[in-house]
């Protein structure tokens, strides 16, 4: 299939959605979210058509569910709405088929999932407080003053790369390549829109399985000599019954290796960004942030609503569904738009406006529900509370100065770079 | 009217007299208790209202169905003695229960 043909990649701007058919609105289009435009599109759905089908796009048939109370339905729903094969709205035949447990169904989810949450369990979370904040101090310390920088590069993927490399026991001299195979591992444009060399992709997929392949023959060895244990995802999968021999599996190994990646990096690092730039597109909440720095909690959730770092997760139809008037067949494609459901004027007050103070902010959709509830939410949030801690301690004011230049995807909702200043003392 | 004492896991006592026909999540949110999140609202989806409910008040209570064991299951520090609060509502029976939060919600 040639999807660059089909994705009218060389058409650059993206219609008004009220000027075209309803049946027409094609929100896997991956030039919304890279030109912000679009809060008009899912508004019309969630208004004319919340379970909307399209029947031909790039990405093949699928129905869209866009209210908040429709994605909760399917997300919690999971004997009705399988996550196998796949939860990013494209397929694509990969030489390398990557089994992850987010693509999974209980009963094998659970064990898989149970094997590795550990890792960002309440109890090593007490234990990484104090290295995330070393670490958001190091970062914000060597920023450069009444100059203008890149807040992406320098700030959002720093930390999140620094902070997984810890929790996945590798030196820190390696930490970019993560940020690395992570950016690979959702560009395909048959799985997300965003353009991207699959060859280039299936090198870096495979140098990220051999480096960890070598890390586990490490942490085998260590253990081997007595060694003592550390906390990281490594060694406790190793000290796993149900998964000490992932290595024998090498798609799920590597799979689930890249989940923890992904998971842990495009979205903390765009809530990141996000946050700052919200802030500055609202100079008033800037302003009672800096007056009341315990709104950090309630901001943080909002940050990640507002963001919504992940667009949708996909699902396919075990049986005939009934959803909002419209009747689901059995095998198709379902996809939830979180990005929507976070806006849905329904459920939350004045959605589209950045309230850090916003009652009941912890009932967004951004980590999903169900059993296939983000579990490193958590984390996630402690990062986002610990830096905003420390860029309150340090700095007035962070300036953007430019727009943010944004991810061409339908999936990752994110940020290629944003510049920023902070004034001089 | 009924009582709810909601204990956290520093010892702190939380009394809450209520004639709401809530659920326990509800009754923790409106009261102002913390340690409990509710993220879903109460839909039994996310997990964020796990509770530890002692024998004597469990044998009391509706058991627990298929939705709210696939969300225990998913927190690292479940037990026996797991719920989601959301999902147990307050009626006379359960006057006086103790109602134990864990350390943390996922």
């Amino acid at each position: 299939m040639n999807v660059e043909m089909k994705l009218s990649s060389a058409q650059t701007v993206v219609p008004d959605p009220y000027s075209i058919d309803l049946k027409d609105i094609d929100v896997s289009d991956p030039r919304l979210l890279e030109q912000g435009v679009w809060e008009s599109c899912f508004k019309r759905l969630r208004d004319e058509d919340p379970v909307h089908y399209v029947e031909d796009s790039p990405f093949g048939p699928f129905w869209s569910i866009t209210r908040y109370e429709d994605v909760m339905y399917v997300d919690t729903h999971h004997q009705q709405f399988s996550s196998e094969p796949a939860i990013v709205i494209g397929d694509f035949d990969e030489e390398m088929p990557l089994d992850m447990f987010i693509a999974m169904d209980p009963p094998k989810h659970d064990v898989q999932r149970r094997a590795v949450q550990a890792v960002v369990a309440p109890a090593n979370l007490a234990e990484l407080e104090r290295v995330i904040r070393d670490r958001v101090a190091e970062i914000l310390d060597g920023l450069p003053r009444d100059t203008s920088f890149d807040w992406v590069e320098n700030v959002s993927m720093e930390l999140t790369a620094r902070m997984l490399a810890t929790l996945f026991g590798m030196p820190q001299e390696d930490r970019h390549k993560l940020i690395y195979w992570s950016d690979m591992a959702t560009a395909l444009e048959e799985m997300t829109g965003t353009i991207a060399d699959a060859q280039e992709r299936s090198e870096a997929l495979t140098e990220c399985a051999e480096y960890f392949a070598q890390l586990w023959a490490r942490r085998a060895q260590e253990k081997a000599e007595g060694k003592a244990r550390g906390f990281d995802l490594i060694t406790l999968l190793q000290d796993n019954p149900d998964t000490a021999d992932l290595i024998e599996r090498p798609m799920e190994f590597l799979g689930n290796l890249l989940l923890l990646i992904v998971g842990g990096n495009d979205t903390t690092r765009n809530s990141i960004t996000g946050g700052l730039y919200f802030l500055n597109q609202n100079p008033s909440e800037y302003e009672k942030l800096r007056n009341d720095h315990s709104l950090i909690n309630n901001m943080v959730s909002e940050i990640i609503r507002f963001q919504t770092p992940l667009a949708h997760m996909r699902r396919l139809a075990t049986e005939d569904v009934e959803l909002n008037g419209k009747t689901i067949k059995k095998g198709d494609k379902v996809v939830m738009w979180y990005v929507s459901a976070n806006r849905d004027e329904r459920k939350i007050e004045s959605p589209d406006s950045f309230l850090i103070d916003r009652k009941n902010a912890r009932q967004h959709l951004s980590f999903g529900f169900g059993v296939h509830r983000c579990m490193g939410n958590r984390l996630a949030e402690m990062q986002l509370r610990i830096l905003w801690e420390e860029i309150l301690k340090r700095f007035d004011h962070i300036e953007v100065t430019a727009e943010p230049v944004r991810l061409r995807s339908n999936f990752v909702k994110g940020y290629l770079s944003m510049a920023v200043r902070i004034p001089a003392v | 009217m009924a009582s709810v004492v909601f204990v956290e896991t520093n010892g702190n006592r939380h009394e809450v007299e209520t004639d709401q026909n809530e659920s326990l999540m509800q009754i923790a949110i409106d009261n102002g208790v913390p340690g409990i999140d509710g993220d879903c609202g109460g839909a039994c989806a996310c997990g964020t209202c796990h509770v530890l409910i002692d024998d004597q008040w469990l044998k009391k209570m509706n058991p627990v169905n298929e939705s709210e064991e696939n969300m225990i299951e998913m927190a690292p520090d479940r037990s026996e003695q797991s719920r989601l609060a959301c999902q147990i509502q307050l009626n006379e029976s359960l006057d006086g229960i103790v109602v134990h939060l864990p350390e943390y919600q996922m």
